[in-house]
């Protein structure tokens, strides 16, 4: 469609902003526009809720390796398009032209759990942590391909000894690195909700996924994990990792992500690099005109706003200490 | 935390309460049927039940009619081997019991004149039909062997036409269905309201027909009092459970799995609170016969009839109170989604306390009406059609009132016609619903009217 | 002091009978299914029926085409496969359609399930059927007993266990009793407190203390309340000796497979589906894994629970089931010794109940009264128990602080 991006060998080492930033310097600021090396491309995507229209997304790419965040007003379907494409819901427009690819790999009629498999690893906007396991055993939940989890293999130990101990030794670096480590004992309901969208994330890790999807990771996580979570995020990428993350806040927003991707009422309006995108006439549209037609019949409306405005308190908070952080140094 | 040690203790007292509610209750019932056991009518003492021993005698049994409607005093006839003949009058039970002495083929049969109008014996299958239409029996001395006759309502007239019996059939089903209807109905409107699938439920139908025994057969009250009367307590017991055990453990955050379990507690600890005080014999709300009317191929009697009417004339208020009233469109918002209807300031509390009230009145309404239409209520009556219950509620689509009516019609007239079939036995008729239950699982699981994202 | 004495004695002989054991195998399977999965399977009566089916039906009959004669040994090997087969298969029937759905789904379909299973099998509709099964009379023991009490190598006699007892010493005085049981009780509270982990006991040594004492418990039970049986006979120690080596096998095979990245597996399913499937579990599959394992478990257990008794259909409805429940909850949900020693309390406390009762209130309940009475306690217990003490004797109540 567009001019050949860059190949994975000149595209040179992502964790340079400077890199990322010529990555991305020629591709459109339209909805649906080229990725240079899209590793998720999706087409005609459409959910609808009885008469209502939650999602309907013409054509959207994410590119290999940078942090893009998905934002929007309330209802604007970021959650059910996360969803979809994570094979948690099925598009309306199954089987009439809903595709969608990660990695190459066709998902239009793949579970959530083969979707996993796949590299694509989701978290969830309200935590799923697995309350009356430890936090080690949510850990090695985590782990692709464990022989022991085969029903006839697990009752002869020595198969997955060794593996169990590997997988083990990869948590504890995990948990180590999201400072969890002391609780590796706990029961995984005792955390803290900051400290559950921390275990949700290091377990998601667990696959080495190719792509994390975070679903409003900062929501409940209070100001002095912000931070950490943020910096954990960036290291992902600058390991390789691509991240798609929900968020409601500009600020975090604008801090980490490389590029974003505007949705309301369902559709993409505008895509672009966080520094301009805000200023696009249709996003401003959607923000300013969300409240008016805030639909009172979705289910998901009003515990999503009680957390929404949650998150934004505490996101403007993080941001407040941020910005102290910054002044000392 | 201390708030969690105080809905302790308030569901500790709620919990005292009922099991006190729940011995209480039945002493009282008790002290009235001690109090008349003596003239219980018509407890002619039943054929004294035969016990096989080996290389001695063997038996022959069997009950007439079903064991919620047993067939009494009629005359089951055994043609032994050598020709001869005994003779047994069935007891309350309808059980008869023949002790043989000798290995052999027997026949069995009923004289007909003895059955009650409107019945006849349903033609054993070809290869165990004896000269006379009697049932073949292979018995040897040393054992058991169960002799089978089913007895079904049907007219003498032996050119009975298929058509006939599919009139008849279809009329008991769409009765059985309206019965089913008023408890099913309630069940789902809890289920909509609580998320709660209480197992308990049908220990409730049974006890709308065990207090209609209590107060019009031994105290003797019009039929019509005490009817009003068992409606007004059975809903008091709704509100009363509600009161004291659903809203604590509610509040408490118990678990629905964990609240299921209680249902399955409580049903076990009412079905034999009935059997310790009552007995496992079937009691009868109204003693007389019942007259029989007919028109057309259908026969039927009065009381099946005004049961109908009843329970068409209550569905019909209660859909009329669920669309067109204020309490009624409040219930079905709960029931869609109880977050947005306490945040459009529904008491939902309130909502379900009344849905528990209504629901365990029709329930019992529905207990009078199934103890006068089938001639007796048993400890066990309500068990047996739970399984029914669940089926209709879930075909009609978990939690949608409406659905539970359309379902309980379909399952009603699944059991009553189902044996018309030349290949589904009598005995069949409940499995054959509750196997329709599992195929509409697998093509429609969200029911008959359900909505599709509510499965999931 | 006798009558006390002969309830004690019943209970024994009650807590120690092999169809005990054959619940508690029952249970080990449920509590695969409801403890570690969160698969509210209220048909586990089913599993055991139909197991008892297949392994009676088989040994009467045999099977022809295989040439295996009725009443052999191989007609007893191929019982077991049997029966086990016809719970594999009724387990995939009922996964299938509802483990795709929400948790009551299942609930009701295996509650109706099991009542399909129980009406064809006391159905007298069709000939062939009614002779296999035998209607609502059921399959008598002796038609199947006979390949498996050959086996014995206890021979005939009776033996009592323990055969040094109260009765050896001063007579069985009425103090060498009440010494025995202070004893008893004191070595029950010793377990306890050792288990609470307040002797200070962590790890192995405090496994190995628990393990020494209970079996000092049960000597000391068995010694003041002694079994006496027959070797061979219908419910002798044969067949007890039996039941209870299978239940301690499946606790053994269940303490591994729960201890395993598979049981981890289950017990992620039972908290939180959508988050397995986030992680690239096959919940299906690992649901419908729990469901065949636990009803295999369940068929050994019929198969065991009609050994000394009939195959009846209406002995094992909906009321075993519950029975199954309560014990599975007395004992402690998801816990791997809970499943026993929950089956064991049941059966002793509900004859317990009854002979109280039949004892002591003689005036005010019949001995049916008195039996209908343990079942409205079962009852209350079972409500009881979920409410107040839902982790059982055994559970940790941590774990519940974080339910759902």
């Amino acid at each position: 469609m567009s001019e050949p991006g860059p190949t994975t060998a000149t595209r040179g080492d992502l964790s340079d902003p400077a890199a990322r930033k010529s990555l991305m310097t020629d591709v459109e600021r339209v909805p649906g526009a080229a990725k240079p090396d899209p590793i998720l491309k999706v087409d005609n995507i459409v959910r609808q809720f009885g008469g209502m229209t939650a999602v309907d997304v013409g054509h959207l790419e994410v590119q290999r390796g940078l942090i893009t965040a998905l934002i929007g007003p309330n209802g604007a379907g970021k959650t059910t398009f996360f969803n979809l494409i994570t094979g948690f819901d099925r598009p309306t427009s199954a089987g009439q032209g809903a595709h969608w690819s990660f990695d190459g790999r066709t998902l239009d009629k793949t579970s959530a759990s083969a979707v996993a498999k796949s590299g694509m690893v989701r978290t969830f906007q309200l935590t799923k942590a697995l309350s009356r396991m430890t936090v080690i055993e949510n850990m090695m939940l985590g782990a692709q391909n464990q022989a022991g989890e085969n029903l006839f293999k697990s009752l002869i130990r020595p198969i997955w000894h060794h593996q169990e101990k590997e997988i083990e030794a990869k948590a504890d670096e995990l948990l180590d690195r999201f400072k969890l480590l002391e609780k590796k004992h706990d029961y995984a309901g005792s955390l803290s909700g900051g400290q559950r969208k921390l275990l949700e994330m290091a377990r998601a890790l667990m696959s080495d996924p190719k792509m994390i999807m975070l679903d409003e990771p900062m929501a409940g996580v209070n100001p002095a994990l912000t931070q950490s979570l943020l910096g954990h995020i960036q290291s992902l990428r600058d390991e390789g990792m691509t991240v798609l993350f929900v968020e409601h806040d500009m600020h975090v927003v604008r801090h980490i992500s490389d590029w974003v991707v505007v949705m309301a009422e369902g559709r993409v309006v505008a895509e672009g690099a966080a520094d301009t995108v805000m200023s696009d006439p249709a996003v401003i549209d959607a923000y300013l005109g969300a409240h008016h037609d805030t639909d009172l019949g979705d289910d998901a409306l009003l515990t999503d706003e009680a957390i929404e405005q949650l998150a934004e308190e505490v996101a403007e908070e993080a941001h407040r200490d941020e910005e102290k952080d910054g002044g000392k140094r | 935390m201390s708030r969690h040690a105080a809905h302790g203790r308030t569901v500790g007292r709620g919990v005292t309460g009922l099991i006190l509610g729940l011995l209480v209750t039945p002493l009282v019932m008790l002290l009235g049927t001690t109090s008349a056991y003596a003239d219980d009518e018509g407890d002619t003492p039943a054929a004294a039940s035969c016990l096989p021993k080996p290389d001695e005698v063997g038996c022959i049994s069997g009950t007439l009619g079903s064991r919620a409607d047993p067939i009494a005093d009629a005359d089951v006839t055994l043609t032994k081997p050598d020709g001869t003949t005994e003779t047994q009058t069935t007891g309350d039970d309808g059980k008869f019991s023949f002790t043989i002495t000798e290995d052999g083929e027997y026949l069995v049969g009923v004289d007909p004149e003895t059955l009650p109008d409107g019945f006849e014996v349903r033609p054993p299958p070809a290869n165990l039909r004896g000269p006379d239409g009697e049932l073949k029996v292979q018995a040897t001395v040393g054992g058991l062997r169960a002799a089978n006759l089913e007895i079904r309502s049907a007219d003498y007239d032996p050119s009975t036409s298929n058509w006939e019996e599919i009139s008849q059939s279809g009329f008991n089903g769409l009765r059985l269905g309206l019965l089913l209807a008023l408890a099913s109905v309630g069940l789902s409107l809890i289920y909509g309201t609580t998320g709660l699938s209480n197992f308990a439920h049908a220990e409730q139908v049974t006890l709308g027909g065990m207090l209609a025994y209590l107060f019009v057969n031994q105290q003797g009250m019009p039929l019509l009092v005490g009817g009003l009367l068992v409606l007004v307590l059975c809903g008091f017991t709704g509100w009363f459970q509600d009161r004291v055990l659903w809203q604590p453990l509610r509040r408490r955050g118990l678990g629905l799995t964990q609240m299921m379990i209680v249902t399955i507690g409580l049903s076990l600890a009412i079905q034999y609170g009935y059997q310790f005080f009552v007995g496992s014999r079937t009691v009868r709300v109204i003693v007389d016969n019942p007259t029989v009317t007919s028109f057309g191929p259908i026969t039927t009697t009065n009381q099946s009839l005004a049961a109908m009417v009843i329970s068409a004339v209550v569905l019909a208020g209660v859909g009329f109170a669920l669309l067109r009233t204020r309490i009624g469109r409040a219930t079905r918002a709960v029931s869609d989604n109880p977050a947005l209807a306490q945040a459009s300031g529904i008491d939902t509390d309130k909502v379900i306390r009344l849905v528990w009230t209504v629901a365990m009145a029709l329930a019992g309404l529905s207990g009078i009406l199934y103890a006068l239409v089938t001639n007796g209520i048993k400890w066990d009556t309500g068990l047996q059609i739970l399984l029914l219950l669940f089926a209709a509620v879930t075909l009609g689509g978990l939690g949608t009132a409406f659905g539970a009516l359309v379902g309980s019609l379909v399952i009603g007239f699944v059991v009553e016609m189902s044996p018309l079939l030349p290949f589904v036995p009598g005995d069949f008729k409940y499995a054959a619903a509750l196997l329709i239950l599992i195929v509409v699982l697998l093509v429609r699981p969200q029911g008959l009217l359900g909505k599709a994202q509510r499965v999931g | 002091m006798d009558e006390i004495q002969q309830i004690l004695n019943s209970m024994m002989s009650s807590a120690t009978g092999p169809q005990t054991a054959a619940v508690a195998i029952a249970v080990i399977g449920l509590n695969i299914h409801f403890g570690y999965t969160g698969l509210l399977n209220i048909g586990q009566s089913a599993f055991m029926l139909l197991g008892a089916y297949g392994f009676a039906i088989t040994i009467k009959e045999g099977i022809p085409a295989l040439g295996i004669e009725p009443l052999g040994f191989a007609a007893l090997v191929a019982g077991v496969i049997v029966g086990m087969g016809l719970a594999f298969i009724f387990a995939l029937i009922l996964g299938v359609p509802t483990l795709k759905l929400r948790g009551d789904y299942l609930a009701i379909v295996t509650i109706s399930a099991a009542e399909i299973v129980r009406y064809i099998g006391r159905s007298v509709g069709y000939e062939t059927l009614f002779g296999l099964t035998g209607g609502a009379q059921g399959i008598p023991g002796s038609q199947y007993r006979a390949p498996f009490t050959d086996l014995s190598p206890l021979g005939n006699g009776n033996s009592t266990l323990l055969e040094f007892n109260y009765t050896d010493v001063a007579d069985g005085a009425v103090w060498v009793r009440l010494v025995g049981w202070v004893i008893g009780i004191a070595i029950i509270a010793a377990i306890v407190h050792v288990a609470r982990g307040r002797a200070g006991l962590t790890g192995t040594p405090k496994r190995v203390a628990i393990a020494g004492l209970s079996v000092l418990a049960l000597v000391v039970l068995l010694f003041l309340a002694p079994v006496n049986n027959q070797n061979t006979g219908v419910n002798g120690w044969f067949v007890t000796i039996v039941a209870w080596c299978v239940a301690a096998i499946s606790t053994v095979v269940v303490l591994f497979l729960v201890k395993s990245p598979w049981g981890r597996a289950l017990r992620g399913v039972r908290e939180d589906e959508d988050a397995m499937r986030s992680l690239g579990k096959n919940v299906f599959a690992i649901k419908m894994q729990a469901l065949v394992i636990g009803g295999l478990f369940g068929a050994v257990g019929g198969m065991l629970y009609v050994l000394p008794a009939t195959v009846q259909p209406d002995s094992m409805g909906r009321s075993l089931t519950f029975f199954c429940y309560t014990a599975l909850l007395l004992g402690g949900a998801a816990t791997i010794w809970g499943p026993i020693l929950g089956s064991i309390i049941f059966f002793a406390g509900r004859i317990m109940i009854i002979g109280i009762s039949n004892t002591y209130f003689d005036g005010f309940m019949s001995s049916q009264e008195s039996s209908q009475f343990a079942f409205i306690v079962v009852g209350v217990v079972l409500m009881l128990l979920v409410i107040f003490r839902p982790q059982g004797i055994l559970g940790d109540k941590r774990e519940l602080r974080f339910n759902v």
